[in-house]
């Protein structure tokens, strides 16, 4: 099993004919992704060839829907227009809007996604990689060559350090269920507890990996959850332990502002609601073995 | 992006806001006749973007405009937190009844823009916060319908008694909120909204932060930032759209991916070193981008050694390793270089640096230990 996408996922690419859409649609269909639409303004009635499949291009998200019967979307479109573009997609009937997109402006996405919360829609980002689950698919940007199908479910709010995690964990032969990238800004669609609420209730998932970082109590309210509903082990790993007060570390919602956002407070508030805590990424794959009595 | 408290206090001033008037200066002697024109009585205060400028002896009161030029002479030129005063404002001195704080910023938890007041003003409100969190009302804003006119006026009846305050204390809100919106501020803050002794509300200080993802569509608001309080080395390398922080350690650290780069500062400290700096590359593999970075992290003269370090994903080591071997080429290094690549291509990748005469690595502890060792060694 897995989280969020399977292999019923119809998936529509918005800014596919992009420099980065373009790609990673390529990248996704090789994988066995079912993109079934394109959608770029003013290019409506154009395919997008990726292999041996011809992609439709349209106008709107409203004409992919009903003419595919896309019910996921991904977001490749520049920042300016990027909040336009998920609540778009919201409006379409979708039920999932992946943002890859990075440095929206943080008022576009608290209405964005107030407006995307109104549909019922999930919205997954934006500033994020996506999510893949091994064998089955992947919607947005983490290369499938890292990962391998397993029991083990990950989620993160970074991009490179997942994938070194992740890396690590398929190098020792033990694959995942799905790995999820929810984000680093501050305002984002779906948090830790949605994932880990998703994990809960597949049965394929028998451990999970969670990597957050400084910045927000997203981690600390995770940790409570772990304690309060899940069987499964979690292991986890807080990045920032050295970024100084009051900076922003790249990611625009990674920044310690008051006591609460801190590394030590998350690993602290992670160890004392039963959550391993690796202090390495390599010891992120030797917690899961042990948890997973490997 | 911070802004300083004079340029907070335009945008006040724009959106209608009840702000005193003042003005920069840079000498004593602006100082001085900036003090008479304005009355005389002033206050002079240090514009720095750090908090504590008061404690530090950076905010003085003058009764004349002799005093003000020597507050002017004692603020220009200190350092607080380790930033150095080049500017005071100066504005007139106000008789105080009551002080209330009233700020906006982005609540994360509930993903909105969130409305924090306050009958006790002029304090540190984070402390009050955990001393007295009664005194606090929240008020989260719909980003659909901005801020609503009961809303405002329940603010306002949270500070004052007064109708002829709460009237004044509700325009307040609404102008802060507008101030907030079309700036697309992560924070607007005023600290003390206060009460004079003839019933005028008055907004006597002003705190901005704008989001930075807002700035390319923002040029007057982008056009405020000072790149003489930051180091060097920080403009330059937004200038180069990479996205660094400098530290005080020793190890130059150049990473794809933020996360990463966090992660790897992190493992510099777990063994026994002290990063120099947070460097993100990004994705890209452009030789233009790797040189700005080596650039940057060694015009540090703190830096020992220089430690890469590269998840390729999309991103192909071998471009990266090109990159590298490129940017070496085009400037002189003295500092040594250790790197660790690994992911896609890694194999091509390393004999590309081995050939250069590089010292590559695949693992990230291995290589991170190594280059410790050297730099306490150095």
């Amino acid at each position: 099993m897995s989280i969020f996408i399977d292999t019923s996922t119809r998936l529509a690419v918005q800014g596919i004919t992009g420099r980065d859409g373009s790609f990673h649609t390529q990248q996704m269909v090789e994988y066995g992704t079912n993109v079934v639409a394109g959608v770029t303004p003013g290019k409506g009635g154009q395919s997008f060839e990726a292999g041996d499949r011809s992609i439709p291009i349209f106008n709107t998200m409203d004409e992919a829907v009903q003419a595919t019967g896309a019910n996921a979307s991904v977001v490749y479109v520049p920042p300016a227009f990027a909040s336009g573009a998920i609540m778009e997609a919201a409006d379409s009937g979708v039920d999932l809007v992946v943002a890859i997109t990075e440095g929206i402006p943080v008022q576009d996405m608290t209405r964005a996604y107030a407006f995307v919360r109104d549909r019922g829609a999930r919205l997954l980002g934006p500033n994020c990689p996506g999510l893949i689950s091994p064998g089955k698919g992947k919607v947005g940007i983490i290369p499938a060559q890292i990962t391998t199908e397993g029991p083990v479910g990950v989620v993160s709010r970074s991009g490179t350090l997942t994938y070194e995690a992740v890396h690590q964990l398929t190098e020792a032969g033990i694959g995942q269920t799905t790995c999820v990238g929810i984000g680093g800004d501050p305002i984002i669609g779906t948090n830790f507890i949605d994932c880990l609420e998703a994990f809960t209730a597949d049965p394929d998932t028998r451990a999970v990996v969670m990597i957050g970082e400084i910045g927000g109590t997203d981690e600390q309210e995770a940790a409570a959850w772990v304690k309060a509903n899940m069987d499964i082990p979690v292991v986890g790993f807080i990045a920032g332990q050295t970024a100084p007060p009051g900076r922003t570390m790249g990611h625009a919602g990674a920044i310690i502002s008051g006591s609460a956002g801190t590394a030590e407070e998350k690993i602290r508030v992670f160890e004392e609601n039963g959550i391993a805590v690796a202090r390495r990424p390599v010891d992120i794959r030797d917690l899961i073995k042990e948890a997973l009595g490997l | 992006m911070d802004i300083h408290e004079y340029q907070a206090k335009e945008i006040f001033i724009k959106a209608g806001l009840p702000v005193p008037p003042g003005d920069v200066a840079t000498t004593p002697a602006e100082a001085e006749t900036l003090a008479k024109e304005l009355g005389g009585r002033v206050v002079v205060k240090a514009q720095v973007h750090t908090g504590g400028r008061g404690k530090a002896g950076g905010v003085k009161l003058a009764s004349s405009p002799e005093e003000a030029r020597g507050h002017a002479e004692a603020i220009l030129g200190m350092s607080i937190n380790g930033l150095t005063v080049q500017k005071v404002l100066i504005t007139p001195a106000e008789d105080i009844s009551s002080e209330a704080y009233v700020g906006v910023l982005i609540d994360r938890k509930k993903q909105s823009a969130t409305f924090m007041v306050s009958p006790e003003g002029g304090v540190d409100i984070e402390a009050v916060a955990e001393t007295n969190p009664d005194a606090i009302l929240r008020v989260p804003v719909d980003p659909r319908y901005g801020l609503l006119p009961h809303q405002a006026y329940r603010m306002a009846t949270f500070l004052y008694e007064d109708p002829k305050l709460v009237k004044q204390a509700t325009r307040v809100m609404h102008q802060l909120y507008t101030a907030f919106s079309d700036n697309s501020c992560s924070l607007a803050e005023i600290n003390p909204l206060i009460v004079t002794p003839e019933g005028d509300v008055k907004a006597i200080d002003a705190k901005v932060s704008i989001d930075d993802n807002a700035l390319p569509a923002l040029p007057e608001v982008a056009a405020y930032r000072d790149t003489d309080a930051e180091p060097p080395s920080e403009t330059k390398a937004r200038e180069a759209a990479l996205s660094f922080v400098k530290l005080d350690g020793n190890v130059g650290c150049c990473v794809n991916g933020a996360g990463l780069a966090m992660a790897t500062m992190d493992l510099v400290k777990y063994y026994g070193g002290d990063p120099a700096n947070f460097l993100d590359i990004g994705g890209s593999s452009n030789p233009d981008k790797v040189v700005a970075a080596l650039e940057i992290i060694t015009a540090d003269p703190n830096v020992k050694v220089i430690l890469f370090n590269i998840f390729g994903g999309i991103t192909r080591c071998d471009d990266v390793a090109n990159g590298i071997v490129e940017a070496t080429k085009r400037i002189d290094i003295q500092t040594p270089i250790y790197i660790r690549l690994t992911g896609t291509n890694e194999t091509e990748a390393l004999a590309i640096l081995k050939d250069a005469g590089f010292s590559a690595y695949t693992s990230m502890d291995e290589v991170v230990e190594t280059a410790v060792q050297f730099a306490a060694q150095a």
